[in-house]
């Protein structure tokens, strides 16, 4: 921490939020607002004589409310900056009739009441997110009776209570009667595995910090009992194993079964009723203390972050990374990079060696003052562009910038392209070209493969990273499938354009097959729902038109089901011979009325 | 715009041979393809189509001696768009688009049929269908690379700067090492003091230290 406030590389703006990022890759405009901290940060030495004389006291957060500070504050003793900061919400004001006692007593003079929030731009190049986590709310399960019971803490408060610089410097009391517990329970997966209440994953980082914490209480006091009810630990991590054992070691019970019941008695010990999954027995234990292992959840800021930077996220709330496997810190958009528990939960090594590869990322494309943009993007040709604003409307990258009011012609931010191609897709007036996917190469596909006994065949578009990726993996487990399938691929299913269904139907295809990736799991954030609008679309015409709907069908097949690739093709296949040769030429007649 | 479009278009006038000359190359895969396709067959059958000026079966296309073959073509017959039957593109792409700049072209003047993945390994025990649809999946290639148009990977200016937005244990140790690395860090933090949740732990595994 003090590393990084001392760094003449890095500048540390607290008490600050993103409030809005413009622009791509290289040349990111970010807008920053930074809170009024009412104290000069540089002259501030945090000798605490404000503090002294402040007479408002407040629940300290950084001790989450065990201990109490004053409005004019420090967060904590090793803060950085360790300057200190006032709480304008809490203080009584600069009134010299009221208080003011603060500015007397500070000798440096750097106490400021008419500081105001400042907004500024910082101009970069690429942006580490490392927003990290909420840690989980236990009152949802109210059975365990936190807040209603005062000796039931979570264990982000039990950290607090046993740090040495904790509000009761690193003692272990109880918070009804200041006496030391003899008894100590935890509770594991509170706020976690639990598809009813709290999250349905594994929050990761709560059985180790249990067993640690069980490890520092046998360390500091010996005798003291403890008990850690759970549903199973994983203990998956190198050397997490032998930590565990040396807490069973210890003597420390390990109870499999979590409590369904936590009772207050008259001394304000509780009571906790446990169905032993191992004996099938439904056991009590009494308690001087019970601590509640909370989950990580998603951090507060992340929709907002999520929109701003248009991020994905997985369906757990945490941020999405480009590939789980090969690009697990890179976002989807090029430049930007996810650190710590923001992707999700995670420990310290973990969060550390992510942060670290984030940077190597980020460093990978600063390292030159250059950067090679792609070369597959789509161009508009604005004497053909009818400023209707579509294309702007489907590019999940917000590239495309178009004034259908003043009818200024659409223009793509070529940095910002992905190359999916959705725009070209849904361009009604022939004015946007998909580089290297373009209408005409395309049609000339659809051309060459039709133009033969097209009633064999099966017209297949197929995205690049999914379905397409699906087929070849089908093709490397040696899935055999029939042999009817001719696959044209585009970079993105939502290239696919109306009218290349329609002259493949033309040129007498039986079926077309529209393929790509999962919802929620497309290469161009959400391209492929423009695909699956557009399929919908089609068909309805072709029901009006007196074509079956069935002949155009759509798939979702990720890149690793070759298993559904076959299955889909066989289907396919099978659909393929309902369709007859007469009523192959009757759609052409129809299409080409 | 469209200023830069025309220029654009012009720089690809220029770059563009006026004469399309493709060449075809059914890789044989050693007999991951040739074994169920009549790759040379299908080589023939090709070489009739429009624009195309050599068209031959291969053993190993991606091998050394396939690209020598190949790039010596490039130079002998004037070939400026390039067939490729083979594996998937998303094994070989990159290895024969650098071949095509290493014999002067550029790259995206590529096509690539995919006989492998998504022909002869899934055909298996149907050899003569296989080889239509390989046929095809060629033929379909030839249409698309004498359309293809030489595409130019623009550069773009590069702020050297980066921002980490939050400042906990992963926050921190991403400014300092791009800091150590020697680049400007903007670290935004929302709380009044930088350490995020870290700070507030006790002793942490496995070192058991302090997290400050």
């Amino acid at each position: 921490m003090t590393d990084a406030g001392r760094h003449p590389g890095i500048k540390i703006h607290t008490l600050s939020e993103v409030v809005d990022i413009k622009g791509n890759v290289g040349n990111f405009d970010v807008k920053i607002v930074k809170k009024a901290r009412y104290v000069n940060e540089k002259e501030c030495t945090a000798c605490g004589d404000c503090a002294q004389v402040c007479p408002v006291i407040r629940p300290d957060e950084f001790n989450l409310g065990l201990s109490s500070r004053r409005a004019i504050y420090s967060p904590f003793p090793q803060a950085v900056p360790s300057a200190y900061v006032l709480n304008a919400n809490e203080c009584l004001g600069n009134n010299p009739v009221v208080c003011s006692k603060c500015l007397e007593a500070c000798e440096k003079k750097c106490i400021d009441f008419h500081m105001s929030d400042e907004t500024f731009t910082e101009h970069v190049g690429t942006v580490v997110v490392a927003t990290g986590l909420k840690p989980h709310d236990p009152r949802v399960l109210d059975e365990y009776g936190y807040t209603r019971f005062e000796n039931v803490l979570t264990s982000l408060e039990f950290e607090r209570l046993v740090n040495a610089g904790g509000p009761t410097q690193g003692e272990l009391l109880r918070p009804t009667d200041r006496k030391q517990p003899k008894k100590v329970g935890f509770i594991q997966c509170v706020g976690s595995r639990s598809a009813r209440r709290g999250k349905p994953y594994c929050s990761n980082t709560c059985c180790m910090n249990t067993v640690k914490s069980t490890l520092v209480l046998k360390e500091h006091y010996p005798d003291m009992s403890v008990k850690v009810f759970y549903v199973d630990i994983r203990a998956f991590g190198k050397g997490f194993e032998d930590l565990y054992t040396r807490s069973r070691r210890q003597g420390v019970h390990y109870v499999r079964g979590l409590p369904g019941h936590v009772e207050e008695l008259p001394d304000k010990s509780l009571r906790v009723a446990v169905e032993n999954v191992g004996t099938g027995l439904l056991d009590y234990y009494e308690l001087d203390m019970l601590v509640l292992a909370i989950g990580i959840e998603p951090a507060e800021s992340t929709n907002r972050l999520q929109e701003m930077l248009g991020l994905q996220l997985t369906s757990d709330g945490f941020f999405l990374e480009a590939h789980p496997k090969l690009q697990p810190v890179d976002a989807a958009t090029r430049g930007i990079f996810y650190a710590g528990c923001a992707e999700g939960p995670k420990d310290i090594k973990e969060s550390v060696t992510q942060a670290s590869a984030a940077a190597v990322r980020a460093i990978r494309l600063m390292q030159s003052d250059q950067i090679t943009a792609e070369a597959i993007v789509s161009e508009i040709d604005p004497e053909l562009c009818n400023c209707c604003g579509k294309c702007a409307q489907v590019c999940p990258y917000n590239a495309i910038t178009v004034d259908p009011k003043n009818k200024i012609p659409a223009k793509v931010a070529t940095a910002a392209c992905a190359g999916c191609g959705t725009c070209a897709a849904e361009c009604r007036f022939g004015a946007i070209t998909m580089n290297h996917f373009t209408d005409r190469q395309i049609y000339d596909q659809i051309d060459a493969m039709l133009e033969e006994g097209a009633k064999e065949k099966i017209l297949t578009f197929a995205c690049n990273w999914c379905s397409y990726a699906g087929a070849d993996y089908a093709g490397v487990s040696r899935l055999q499938y029939p042999p009817k399938a001719r696959v044209i691929r585009t970079m993105c299913s939502g290239r696919v354009d109306e009218d290349f269904i329609w002259h493949g139907f033309k040129k007498g295809a039986p079926i077309v097959l529209v393929s790509g990736c999962h919802i929620g799991d497309c290469h161009y954030i959400d391209a492929n729902h423009w695909t699956v609008k557009r399929v919908e679309k089609v068909r309805k015409k072709m029901e009006k038109k007196g074509i079956r709907p069935e002949r155009l069908q759509l798939e979702w097949i990720s890149a690793a089901e070759g298993v559904r690739f076959a299955g889909v093709i066989n289907r396919m296949e099978e659909l393929r011979q309902t369709v007859s040769e007469k009523e192959i030429a009757e759609s052409i007649a129809l299409l080409e009325k | 715009m469209t200023a830069s479009i025309k220029s654009a278009a012009q720089s690809r006038a220029q770059n563009a041979a006026p004469e399309v000359r493709v060449g075809v190359y059914v890789c044989h895969c050693g007999l991951n393809i040739a074994q169920t396709v009549d790759c040379d067959g299908v080589a023939e059958a090709v070489a009739g189509l429009p624009d195309v000026v050599v068209s031959r079966g291969i053993g190993y296309a991606c091998s050394e001696p396939g690209q020598r073959e190949i790039r010596n073509d490039i130079e002998t017959h004037g070939l400026n768009r390039i067939v490729i039957g083979s594996c998937s593109p998303r094994l070989h792409e990159p290895t024969f688009r650098q071949m095509l700049v290493a014999a002067g072209l550029n790259p995206y003047l590529l096509e690539m049929a995919n006989l492998r993945e998504q022909c002869s390994w899934v055909h298996m025990k149907q050899p003569a269908q296989a080889t239509a649809k390989a046929h095809d999946l060629v033929k379909m290639a030839v249409a698309k690379v004498r359309r293809l148009q030489p595409l130019i990977e623009p550069k773009l200016p590069m702020t050297r700067k980066a921002l980490v937005i939050g400042g906990g244990v992963a926050g921190i140790q991403s400014a300092l090492d791009m800091a150590d690395n020697g680049y400007e860090v903007i670290l935004v933090e929302k709380q009044p003091s930088i350490g995020g949740v870290m700070a507030q732990l006790d002793k942490t595994f496995p070192t058991m230290d302090c997290s400050i």
